[in-house]
């Protein structure tokens, strides 16, 4: 069972957010929740599609990721540039907050 | 240029009132995310990797000092201080809010500006030659004839749910700048039997995942005629665009699977009814819009400018920029000057809220308050005095927009790729920019000559790739970016589709493989010869060897 | 479904009647195609309106010879994307000729109801009485046009000129 966080766009401001423990929105990956098995995933999903509705943010999908030493880092090229900002802007993202 | 009156102002100051409140109701949750879509990208709005993305229009490339400032200011306030000019001669913000955007579009509107059909299943902005108006080749100037498109085109109840999104071009020169044959319509002013002016009408020429060199299915239509004959094209695509497949929308595809016969036979079944209708405008309005583009105060000035000449001969380095960078004028001694947003290393087509307003000052100083947008992603003051070059040249260099590099193989197109784009497979700034710190030097550069580069980062081709002389197209190769090479593309009157030379190379590989083809191209080459006829001459086949000979 | 007419909710006295179903003795029904096709005589031997109701593949050209039959036209959006009935209805008006009601049915959605005056539209089945309250700021937010349609509205380039020759 691939480990699974769920990802989306806040909507008032389209910053890139992931689905944390307790229900809320983070700007860091590392604040996903991970999801290890088919239920937890479905749970997870609802919980997004809930605050989708309200709504919160925009398009909420899942993506893999592998996690070591409770660092979450997602397993797609496209998500680890999702989640740090781009390449060619060092100074945007959360590239930049990690120095 | 053309300046709003009450009509045009009252349309984009009601659209940012519509927009405010559609954002409000998406806020409020009275509109899902499915329904907002649609709305928001009739507004320009797009999701993307890292946030939303603001495209602006500028009509067929053409601005003022004035809105060259708004559009800085709005880089400041509203997103992280530069923009992003883009092949369809529009500017994209990669960092707006979505709670901004209808402050956005107000500050827009009060210069006369919009994010009207920048995107969605709409007409777009109407392209148009970069050098309109002052090129020495052409015509008759077809800014007169984008505008009354644009009109035309804005808001247009029957087409604003189109198969997919409509592009036109339009030249009103026989040296093609604005890759006509690569439109939804192209069209191309021409000159019939007694001297009068009109247009070569082309249909379904594109990019994206099959691209087409359009066809044309009419060699001359009266001027009289044009939105007669683009709304009879428009009602036989909206019927029977294909609605079936997201990727054989386009009216290419129509095209190709109905032929280009039936389609020209359809269109002109359809126009039969239409024509001599409501659609033709009234010469007054013709006449109106085109006092809007009537040359600015030229003075008389001499042909040869000796002052000039001189600091040619004094001064190399300006000399290679003069050689390189500008453009001959239709009237004696102005010039076109082409500004570079392709410094060594850089980002194609990015440029700072300050660069933004060094060039409005430099419009207002030597070019009469206008700029142009390329779609090769630079920047053109179209109407220098050929004595205002040399102090022009030095101000350009002090903002790094005097890269003598015009044409040459760092003058690159690419697509945001992976950096922004959620579409997209591989990045492509960084190719662009290893290639540029590649062949940084400037000498090799205009020994290698005319060779253009053009970089996709997906199958979408907003990169145009396949019409570069070298193409290159990202491919996700199992979670590895993986480049595909294609040679002889051309975007220009001699439009043609490059062809894939083989395997894909890894991202490592690709500046070396782009190497190997320029080396391969100065080996053969006889007197002269660009890299594309070179090509056309010898084939994909030397090119192909020397690529993969250690395979 | 609630009908909208010039901004008013109105009685719709016309049923829809699905193919697979009998129709009714009398009272106004609006049929298929294929219906229309294969039961012409039947249908025409009703004695009640008859509406007849295209799919956004079935272009108005397969009734013209019969329009004066019908006293609806009712042209269908599948999605709201799918934008050939503005085509159709234009078409109904300009090329046709048609008077009688050309209703808009499926995805009609508030943000294209504009749209649809402007092709010809004039009955709307939208998918709650809220649109009501929607209409008329939806019908007036956009004031000018800028080119001829199936309403009445002058396009700008001729309200410049009407301008400037009283002038
Ligand atoms: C970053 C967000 C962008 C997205 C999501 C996007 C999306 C697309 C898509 C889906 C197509 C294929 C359309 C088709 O074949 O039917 C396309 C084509 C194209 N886009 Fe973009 N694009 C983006 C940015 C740009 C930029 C920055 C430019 C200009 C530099 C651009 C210019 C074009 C052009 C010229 C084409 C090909 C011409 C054609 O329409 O056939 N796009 N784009
Ligand atoms: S070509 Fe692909 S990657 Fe590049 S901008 Fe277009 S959609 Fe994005």
């Amino acid at each position: 069972m691939a480990l699974q966080v769920v990802t989306a766009n806040r909507i008032g401001d389209g910053t890139v957010v992931y689905l944390t423990r307790v229900g809320g929105w983070s700007e860091r990956i590392t604040d996903g929740e991970v999801s290890r098995s088919d239920e937890e995933r479905d749970t997870l999903m609802a919980v997004a599609q809930a605050t989708a509705e309200i709504p919160e943010v925009v398009e909420p999908y899942l993506i893999d990721v592998v996690e070591e030493a409770g660092v979450i880092r997602p397993v797609r090229y496209r998500e680890a540039i999702r989640a740090q900002g781009p390449p060619v802007h060092p100074a945007f993202g959360q590239q930049a907050e990690e120095g | 240029m053309y300046r709003y009156d009450e009509y045009d102002q009252t349309l984009v100051d009601e659209r940012v009132r519509q927009f405010r409140g559609q954002v409000a109701r998406r806020l409020a949750g009275e509109l899902t995310e499915d329904e907002f879509k649609p709305l928001r990208l009739m507004n320009g709005l797009y999701l993307q990797l890292h946030a939303y993305m603001l495209r602006v229009a500028i009509p067929y490339g053409l601005l003022s000092a004035v809105q060259m400032r708004k559009l800085a200011h709005i880089a400041r306030r509203y997103d992280r201080g530069y923009g992003h000019f883009t092949t369809r001669q529009n500017i994209q913000y990669n960092w707006p809010k979505l709670e901004d955007t209808p402050d956005i579009l107000a500050e827009l509107a009060s210069v006369e500006m919009h994010a009207i059909q920048t995107s969605g299943n709409s007409f777009r902005n109407t392209t148009t030659d970069q050098y309109a108006g002052v090129a020495a080749d052409e015509i008759e100037d077809p800014r007169v004839y984008c505008e009354i498109i644009r009109q035309w085109s804005t808001l247009h109840p029957e087409f604003s749910f189109l198969p997919r999104k409509f592009k036109i071009a339009v030249t009103g020169a026989p040296n093609d700048r604005a890759a006509v044959r690569l439109h939804d319509i192209g069209l191309i002013m021409r000159r019939g039997d007694a001297g009068e002016t009109g247009f070569e009408v082309i249909v379904g020429g594109g990019q994206g995942r099959t691209p087409f060199v359009g066809p044309t299915i009419r060699e001359f239509l009266p001027k009289k005629h044009l939105l007669s004959y683009l709304e009879a094209i428009m009602r036989v695509y909206n019927q029977l665009g294909r609605r079936d497949n997201l990727f054989k929308a386009r009216i290419k595809i129509l095209v190709h699977e109905v032929g280009a016969e039936k389609i020209t036979e359809m269109v002109e079944e359809e126009w039969r009814h239409i024509k001599d209708g409501a659609l033709d405008l009234p010469k007054e309005e013709v006449e109106r819009i085109r006092a809007h583009f009537a040359p600015p105060p030229y003075e008389t000035l001499a042909a040869a400018q000796p002052a000039f000449e001189e600091k040619k001969r004094a001064d190399g380095a300006f000399a290679t920029w003069a050689d390189t960078n500008v453009a001959a004028h239709k009237v004696p001694g102005y010039a076109i000057v082409n500004l570079s947003l392709k410094p060594v290393g850089g980002i194609p087509g990015d440029a700072t809220a300050d660069q933004m307003d060094a060039v409005a000052d430099l419009a207002e100083h030597y070019s009469f308050g206008e700029i142009r947008v390329t779609h090769e992603q630079n920047l053109v003051l179209g109407d220098v005095r050929r004595t205002d070059l040399h102090a022009l040249w030095r101000k350009l260099r002090d903002i790094g927009m005097a890269t003598p590099n015009l044409g040459l193989i760092s003058d690159i197109i690419a697509c945001p790729g992976l950096d922004y784009c959620g579409l997209a497979n591989a990045r492509s700034i960084p190719v662009a920019q290893r290639i540029s710190n590649r062949f940084a030097d400037l000498k090799r550069q205009h020994d290698i000559g005319e060779l253009k580069i053009k970089i996709s980062g997906c199958i979408n081709a907003c990169g145009h790739h396949h019409v570069g002389h070298i193409g290159i197209l990202g491919l996700d190769r199992k979670g590895e970016e993986y480049y595909q090479i294609t040679l002889g593309g051309s975007a220009d009157q001699d439009a043609a589709i490059g062809k894939i030379v083989g395997p894909a190379f890894s991202s490592e590989a690709v500046v070396d493989a782009v190497e190997t083809v320029v080396n391969t191209y100065v080996e053969l080459r006889q007197n002269g010869e660009r890299f594309v006829d070179t090509y056309r001459r010898v084939g994909k086949e030397p090119f192909k060897e020397r690529l993969y000979a250690a395979a | 479904m609630p009908l909208l007419r010039d901004g008013a909710l109105v009685d719709d006295p016309w049923v829809t009647v699905d193919d697979g179903t009998q129709l009714p003795m009398d009272g106004p029904a609006i049929v298929s195609l294929e219906r229309w096709q294969a039961h012409r005589d039947e249908l025409l031997g009703r004695n009640a309106p008859l509406g007849i109701r295209l799919k956004s593949d079935q272009p108005p050209a397969l009734i013209a010879d019969d329009l004066d039959r019908f006293a609806v036209v009712a042209l269908e959006f599948p999605v709201f994307r799918d934008g050939r009935a503005y085509s159709y209805a234009r078409l109904l008006r300009e090329r046709y000729g048609y008077r009688g009601e050309v209703r808009a049915v499926g995805e009609v959605l508030r943000d294209q109801f504009l749209f649809m005056l402007r092709c010809g539209f004039d009955a709307l089945e939208v998918r709650d009485e809220k649109a009501v309250d929607q209409w008329r700021e939806a019908v007036s937010e956009i004031s000018v046009v800028y080119q001829p349609a199936a309403d009445s509205q002058t396009p700008v380039w001729a309200l410049r000129h009407r301008r400037s020759a009283a002038e």
